[in-house]
């Protein structure tokens, strides 16, 4: 008894002491951003890994999710007569849900999780101490170019998933169940907002981006320097990403959506 | 020279990053129909307005020719006035024009229809439509055919 719950007492101290260095590294993350303004080759480069190497994925699974949201789509609206309806429904959903979150999970689950594996075998291997001996800073070298990158890569993807979704829906829409070409976009156009409901997705991905590099590269940091460690801060890092994504998205919609 | 490949594949993912926007602001949302947005507004005062919202169409023989910008009860007239923008192009409705709010089909978003009149002065910016029709309110029209049918026995 007394066992268990010294184990539950040491549960809640943990995660509370995680909860604090997260934030303490979260800061230093940030404090050092600026300092990439001379260096920003670096944040390039990780552009390159968390942001070009995702597009594939991104632009593979947007497509597919555009077209099942047509076809799903219509056989509901065509009961109702208002197929030309369309454009519209496939068109809101993609840009005010699906494109960030979708793009948001598998942005967690490819770059995210490669992330936390590179910085946390970086510390297995103590490349990250062998930097702090040459007086290179951590936060300023590997940590800050990573969360940037993944920063600005995340709506980037979001916005090219929503797109090519679009045009998936328009493919399966128009070219193969018949809806008119002329209805699925005008009533797109009329019925979309660009600050109401594109802003707003974009801003969804932003925080998105911006919590799933603070989870992943926090992870990786704090992990334990073992190779089971790292196997578990990976695996971590999508578990709590995904997570706050969803939770963070329904925040959003409700204070975005909800007039 | 990998460093270079690097670079022009990032260089390439921003640019469909920006291609996506501009699909997203252009073709997808209403962004294009704003943009340059000028015209001049007129009002005109209904009994009922019905389930007209601001951003409602306005149209003349089914074509779009503004938007509705404004509306507000005036506790004077005890009617509600709705204040549209017409835009720039279509600047030539006669004075006597007629306002009426239809509904688009049965179950339909509704909008505001306006029909020409003869006169050689035309509306300006400021101007009210004196000659509106109200919009038919289903459940009013319901009650009013079962009170005649009980009416009649």
């Amino acid at each position: 008894m007394l066992d268990w719950l010294q184990q539950f007492g040491r549960f809640w101290i943990d995660l509370a002491g995680s909860f604090g260095r997260s934030h303490i590294f979260l800061s230093r993350i940030l404090l050092s951003i600026p300092s990439l303004v001379f260096r920003f080759s670096l944040v390039v480069k990780q552009l390159y890994a968390s942001g070009v190497l995702t597009l594939s994925i991104i632009l593979v699974s947007g497509l597919f999710v555009g077209m099942v949201l047509a076809l799903q789509g219509y056989n509901t609206l065509v009961g109702f007569g208002a197929e030309e309806s369309l454009g519209v429904v496939v068109a809101l959903t993609l840009v005010r849900e699906l494109g960030p979150v979708v793009s948001g999970l598998l942005f967690a689950g490819r770059a995210g999780s490669a992330m936390t594996a590179e910085i946390g075998l970086m510390k297995a291997t103590e490349q990250l101490a062998g930097l702090e001996m040459m007086a290179v800073d951590p936060y300023k070298r590997i940590f800050a170019p990573r969360f940037l990158a993944g920063f600005i890569a995340l709506p980037c993807l979001a916005a090219m998933f929503s797109a090519i979704g679009v045009l998936g829906g328009y493919l399966v829409g128009v070219e193969v169940l018949g809806v008119d070409d002329g209805a699925f976009w005008s009533q797109m156009k009329s019925a979309v907002n660009f600050v109401d409901d594109v802003v707003n997705g974009l801003i969804k991905a932003l925080v998105f981006g911006f919590v799933v590099c603070w989870i992943a590269i926090f992870q990786g940091a704090d992990c334990i320097p073992t190779s089971e460690g790292v196997s578990r801060a990976t695996t971590r890092t999508v578990v709590y990403s995904s997570l706050a994504i969803l939770g963070l998205d329904f925040l959003l919609t409700a204070v975005m959506f909800s007039v | 020279m990998q460093g270079r490949f690097i670079e022009i594949l990032v260089g390439i993912f921003m640019l469909l990053f920006f291609v996506a926007m501009g699909i997203l602001a252009l073709r997808v949302s209403n962004l294009s129909s704003i943009g340059g947005n000028s015209g001049y507004e007129i009002t005109a005062a209904f009994e009922n307005i019905g389930g007209l919202k601001v951003r409602s169409a306005v149209s003349a023989g089914g074509v779009r020719v503004g938007r509705v910008s404004a509306i507000k009860y005036s506790s004077e007239d005890y009617n509600a006035v709705v204040t549209m923008k017409i835009d720039e192009e279509f600047s030539s409705f006669p004075i006597d024009t007629t306002a009426s709010i239809y509904t688009a089909g049965l179950l339909g978003e509704q909008y505001i229809g306006l029909e020409p009149g003869a006169d050689f002065e035309y509306l300006e910016a400021g101007h009210e439509i004196e000659l509106t029709q109200s919009a038919v309110v289903l459940e009013k029209l319901i009650g009013q055919v079962v009170f005649s049918r009980s009416g009649e026995k």
